[in-house]
This record gives structure tokens, sequence and C-alpha cells, in this order.
């Protein structure tokens, strides 16, 4: 089943010096149950296309459909992971209001066995009654990806999920993503600077150019669903396409761009 | 957008509400609630009369004298308490008890200790001196560590030490205390002047109250309003200049959170 | 505390030793004991709770107008641009000078210093609203979007919580204003009770400094102690707003 399809997407807007076009032409797909990274080089759009895809800004020209129904405002089944977990969170909530932020359709128990469920699956079943500025930066994005997945979304969008916390952290909360979508099997749009991030993760990776970014490849990664952190990264594969990804983003300006 | 539907969304409630006062106010044709254009008439006749510079001008000079004093007394006082932990330590609750005292109370104790026409300036004095004293006396203790070290490398005597360093960090906390403290000794020039001035904008509304004259009693209401708008831009212009180095702040949203 | 002691001993020193005339200062050790016997007085009981409660109703009024509309004014800029003409004209106006008009107007009863109190009160809560959703993180907002929560939700939701602590110092503020207002309105509205009134009066009679001086260490110690309260509910309340460090 299709996801996610993305045509022709481009959105222009009006900046202090004139009309900035951030994205332009843009187009792919997602299937249902894919984890797909979306690697470009920093302030391609990357953020913007996000953006669009979650209804918080629209396009203007082309189109997003989620299940083959066109995006026209937030979409009910979607979750975000924002890179900046400190803000997004809310701090005057504890752990589990946070998590049970989104749940408000459901009654009080089902929303609190979620809440709890989701915290356990990111290894903070005991974290629910602090409050978020208690805890370390690593755990609060583990909770802001609780709350995402609390919410059962059908498409999660992660906006550079994984780039304001410490190398170690890095590693453990991409191995938790893996993990917990092999538990949940969920489909996943990830966006990154980190090109090693992306083959790690991804099913597929999608590079895009500089600005306004148009997706120069769209790469397999046949890595297989269970990768571990050292194995994996010293694999043939993963090495070749890295390197692969990495040539595509540093050769790849597209005429008449700046 | 455009300017001009800019400018007309800014101003057209006013115009509007402005003209519903004056047609509301003609329907009604009542002496306690009199036109727009009357009051403004009235309000440039008392502007151009002999009452300009007996009352309105000697009351506001007061006002603004008292308010002065307290500036002063308050900046440096508060600066100076501000950079000593055992002054804070046992002031403090003296300042914060003084400061609790609704100031308009001051009016009986003055009225009756000085006397009823002289207690005017007092009163305003020590109403307005709280807040530009503990504002003070929070930006003194502002001053960040790495800054008085530096201070101190460089060997910076008391006098540089005071007017270089500490006066400029502690300057945004003490125009907020400032502006907080000029609105208050507005309020206190009032409550005093009602009671037993012998001159003064609150000497003339106490005495259009008793001549039973609505009119120009809304007169002397808008006048202050007017005036307390133009003061307190002033200030805020000076403000504006004096903080220009700062990084970007709503001045308004800091003086309200920094309390009064 | 020991500060407090030192300023109560200071003021009976000043005042015992001639230094300022005792008369007009009475010495702590006669206004303190005055203040005692007041407040077993009947006359001065209700004066003392007809003043507090004014203060509570103007508050209470001040911040169920003044919340709602710094809301609007705070979220929709086409309103704010609109009405904020107006607030400036309006806002300078010291509440005090529509004591003498409210009183021949309205009267001299209780709505007339509620209702001016209330005109006081309602300014440093509306602008802290306003400028507290000024500074709301837009990716909170985004987050809630996401998350499929409507645009009037996010206001009741997200705005106001993260609001809550700024609202909290405005009403700080205009309880002290509130206070303010209704004591001075009570001077000039001979024949009502209240603490303004009853200093008032107490000041013209004769030998009557104690009672004044009582008066107002008592309002004193009530602004103190109202602002202690709200400052502790704020501490109590809103923990996550407050400046830390090494929390961990």
């Amino acid at each position: 089943m299709r996801m996610l399809e993305v045509s022709d997407l481009g959105h222009t807007y009006q900046g202090k010096d004139g009309a900035h076009t951030a994205i332009d032409g843009l187009g792919f797909s997602v299937e249902a149950g894919e984890l797909v990274c979306v690697v470009g080089p920093s302030g391609c759009g990357k953020s913007t296309l996000l953006r669009t895809i979650a209804g918080l800004v629209r396009p203007t020209s082309g189109r997003v459909m989620l299940h083959g129904t066109p995006v026209d405002g937030v979409p009910s089944d979607l979750a975000v992971v924002f890179q900046d977990y400190s803000r997004s969170l809310f701090p005057w909530m504890s752990v589990t209001r946070n998590v049970e932020f989104p749940l408000r359709k459901l009654s009080r128990r089902k929303r609190a066995a979620r809440a709890a469920e989701a915290l356990s699956a990111v290894g903070l079943g005991k974290a629910g009654r602090k409050y978020p500025w208690q805890l370390s930066g690593g755990m609060q994005q583990r909770v802001a990806i609780a709350r995402a997945l609390a919410y059962r979304p059908a498409l999660l969008l992660m906006d550079e999920p994984f780039a304001s916390v410490d190398a170690q952290t890095r590693f453990e909360l991409e191995d938790l993503l893996l993990r917990v979508r092999r538990e949940q099997d969920t489909t996943i749009l990830l966006v990154t600077h980190d090109i090693d991030e992306s083959v790690y993760l991804g099913d597929r990776v999608l590079v895009l150019s500089k600005s306004p970014a148009t997706v120069v490849a769209d790469l397999d990664v046949p890595l297989g669903p269970v990768r571990d952190q050292i194995g994996t990264r010293a694999s043939g594969e993963f090495v070749d396409l890295r390197a692969r990804v990495a040539g595509m983003l540093q050769g790849n300006t597209p005429v008449g761009a700046r | 957008m455009n300017g001009a539907v800019r400018l007309a969304q800014r101003w057209a409630v006013f115009v509007v509400v402005l003209i519903a006062w004056q047609l509301v106010t003609t329907a009604a044709d009542s002496v306690f609630f009199p036109t727009p254009i009357k009051i403004a008439l009235d309000l440039q006749d008392k502007l151009f009369s002999p009452l300009l510079t007996k009352h309105i001008l000697p009351g506001m000079g007061r006002m603004l004298f008292g308010w002065a004093v307290a500036g002063v007394i308050g900046v440096a006082l508060g600066l100076l308490l501000g950079r000593s932990r055992v002054a804070v330590a046992y002031l403090g609750p003296v300042f914060t008890f003084l400061r609790s005292i609704p100031p308009p109370l001051m009016v009986p104790f003055f009225a009756a200790s000085i006397g009823i026409t002289r207690m005017q300036l007092p009163v305003i004095i020590f109403g307005s001196l709280w807040p530009v004293l503990l504002n003070s006396v929070d930006g003194a203790r502002a001053v960040d560590a790495t800054k008085v070290d530096t201070a101190r490398v460089f060997r910076l005597s008391g006098p540089q030490w005071a007017l270089r360093v500490l006066l400029p960090s502690a300057l945004p906390k003490v125009f907020a205390g400032l502006r907080l403290s000029l609105s208050l000794a507005l309020i206190l020039m009032v409550v005093a002047e009602l009671r037993g001035s012998e001159y003064g904008i609150g000497n003339q509304l106490q005495y259009a109250r008793s001549d039973f004259d609505p009119l120009a009693m809304w007169s002397w209401i808008v006048l202050l309003g007017l005036l307390g708008y133009l003061l307190n831009s002033l200030l805020l212009l000076l403000e504006r200049r004096a903080l220009a180095w700062q990084p970007r702040h709503s001045l308004e949203a800091r003086a309200l959170a920094t309390g009064g | 505390m020991i500060g407090l002691a030192g300023f109560f001993a200071l003021w009976e020193a000043a005042s015992r030793t001639g230094l300022v005339p005792d008369y007009y200062l009475r010495p702590p050790s006669v206004v303190l004991p005055t203040l005692v016997r007041l407040l077993g007085d009947n006359h001065f009981q209700r004066a003392l709770v007809a003043t507090v409660l004014a203060t509570l109703i103007a508050l209470v009024i001040a911040t169920a107008i003044a919340v709602p509309a710094g809301l609007l004014l705070g979220s929709v800029p086409v309103v704010r641009r609109a009405v904020m003409t107006l607030v400036e004209f309006l806002r300078p106006i010291p509440s005090v000078a529509i004591i003498p008009l409210a009183v021949i107007t309205v009267g001299s009863g209780p709505e007339t210093k509620i209702g001016l109190a209330v005109y006081a009160a309602t300014w440093p809560i509306l602008f802290n609203t306003m400028y507290a959703l000024d500074e709301i993180d837009p990716l909170h907002v985004q987050t809630a979007r996401a998350f499929g929560v409507r645009r009037l939700s996010v206001l009741t939701r997200v705005a106001l919580p993260s609001a809550a602590p700024f609202v909290l110092t405005g009403v700080r503020l205009a309880l002290a204003l509130s206070l303010g207002v209704v004591i001075s309105t009570e001077f000039f509205t001979g024949g009502t009770i209240g603490l303004g009134q009853y200093a008032m009066e107490a000041a013209e009679g004769t030998n009557m400094m104690a009672e004044v001086l009582a008066t107002t260490v008592l309002a004193g110690a009530l602004g103190l102690g109202a602002n202690a309260a709200l400052e502790w509910a704020h501490r109590k309340a809103f923990a996550w707003s407050l400046p830390r460090g090494g929390e961990r």
C-alpha cells in the first residue's frame, strides 16, 4: 500500500530580500511500513518539506497525498518528532501528561495505558511523574518519541530527531528507533543531514540537492531489518552506500543554483 | 501588508468609539456626560488660561521633582546596597515591608504630621521611591561574576567600576523601576492634591467637584491621561537610547515581569 | 527578620529620644498595642473587612475581564492592532483621577471603589497575558498542531498554561494597585466604611496618630502577606517556569 505520495511539490516564501524557493518540483513516495530517510545539505529545505507534509505549511505548488487523500491542513493520523526536544515537550506537564497530550479522544484509562506502554517501549517506564526539565537531553527526546508512538500515527515524521544529543546517546536512540519500528510496524519519514545516520536507519535514502531542493537520488538500502552499530557500520555495503550518498551530496550542485 | 490598510486598522476602532461617544452623549444630553467635543474645547480653554501657570505646571513640576528625588535616592542607595550581601539580607525585608504599604495610605500620615498643604511632595517621594530602589538592588545583584572579575583584573577604580560596569549592567532594571515610579508618582500627585493642596490638577479636580462641574472634571481627567502618556513616552524614548546596546527585548514585558 | 526587628527598634529609639517629634511618629510600643486593640474593635473590623473584600472582588472581576481579553489581543493580530490605540489612550489615565467624577455620578457606595479598582487592576493583567502570548515558543504550537489539535484548543491547551506564570505575576501587581485604589477612594467617600476612611478620619482627629500608624502598618502587613502568598503559589504551581541550575 502506498502511504505517502509527494508530487511536484514546491514552496516559495517571501523573505526580507525577495522570494525564496525552498523546494522545487519535488516528488517521491513512501510505502506503508517503510522507513525512509531524507538526507540533504544544511539549509536545503528539508524542514520545509517535512512541515509541508505535516500540513503545517501550505505548499505553493504540487500536492501531498496521505494514503490516497490530499493533505489539506494537519492530517489526523500523523505525528512529528522535532529536533528541539526541549522546546517541543511542554514544560508545565509531567512526562506522562506530555505523552497523553495528543490522546484527548480516548478514555482516561486507555490514555494512561497507552502512555505507560509507550514510555516503557522507550525505556522510561519509571519516569512518568517527572517533568521534562528533570531529565537529560536524550531522555527528553525519548519522551518525544514515546509521545509520537503512543499516538499510533499512520505516518511518523522525524525532523533531525537525534541532532541535538551527544554521539553515545545518538547511537542508543537510533537502535531504539529501529527496534520500535520492528515491533510496531510504523511508517517513518526521517529527515537528517547526517549521511551515516540516513544509511544506518533507512530502508531507502532520498538524497536532496542544495536549495531549492529536488530529489537527486532514491537509493535502496539492502542491509536487512536488524542492524547494529558496529557490525553494520563496518560492512562493505554500508561503506559503499555512504560513499555514494556523500559523493552525490558534494558533486550535485544543480546548474544555475547560486 | 499595505501601509494604508495598517493605518486604517490602527485607527478605525478608535475613531468609531470617539464618534459613538459623541453621538451617545449628544443624544443623552446629560450634565454628567458631556460630549467629547465639549471636553476638548473646555480643555483648550483651560490650557490657554492662567490655570496653566497657576496649577498645571507647578503641580506637574512638583510631581517631577519628587520623582527625580526618589530616582536619585533610589538608584544610588539601591546600587550601593545591592552590592552588599549583608545589607540586602538585613534591609531587604524592611524595604519589602515599606513597599507593601499602599502608598496612598501615606497621605493621612503625612497630612497629620507635616501638614495638609505641605504633604504632597513627601508623599510622592516616599511612594515612588520603592520601585526604583528595589529594582536597582536587583540590577546591582545581577552583575555577572565574569564582569566583576574582569573589572578586578583591569584594576578599575571605585568610581570607574560604579559608572562603567555596575550602572550599565543594572540599567535595564533601573529603567523598569523608574517607569513604575513615574506612573506611581502621577497617581500619588492626584491623591495628595485632591486632599488639601493649594495648587495642582488634583486641586482643580476637587474644586470642580465642589463646584459640581462634571465638564471640568472630564477635562482634567483627559489632561492627566495625555500627560501620563506623554511622560511615559518620553521616558521610553530615553530608555531606548540608553539601552540601545542591549540585545532586543520587549521592554514592557520586562518592566511588568520585574514587578513594582 | 533581624532587619525588620532592627527597623522597629530604630523607630522606637527615634521616637523615644525625640529625634522626630513623638507626637507624630508614635513609637511601635504604642502603635502595636493600638493595632491589637483596634483588631478587637467592631468598627475597625468592619472597615478592614470592607476594604479587603472590595479589593478581592475587584481583583476577581479584573482577572475575569483581562485574561480572556489578553488571550484575544495576544493571539489575533488584527484585533490587537485595532484595539491597541484605544488602550494606549485609556491606560495612562490614573484611576484615582476618576474618583471625584465617579463619586458624583455613581455615588459613594462600594460599587464605586470596586469599579475604580477594576479599572486599575485590569491593565497589568491584560498586558502580562498579551506579552506572555508573544513569548510562546512557536514549536510548542507547532507540536500541538502536528498532533491535530485545533487552533482554538491550542489557545486553551498550550497558550494559556504556558502564559499562566506571567498572568499570575500580573495578578500580583494588580493586587497592590487594587488595594491602593480602594483605599484612595475611601478617602473621598465620606460616610462609607473602609481602612482609608478610617485612617483619614483618625488623621483629622486629635491625638489619633497611633491609630493612623496602626492602620498603615496593618495595610503594609496585609500587602506583604498577600504578595508572599501569591509568590508561594507561583513557586508551587509553576515550578517549571522558575530559573534553575543543575537540577538534573
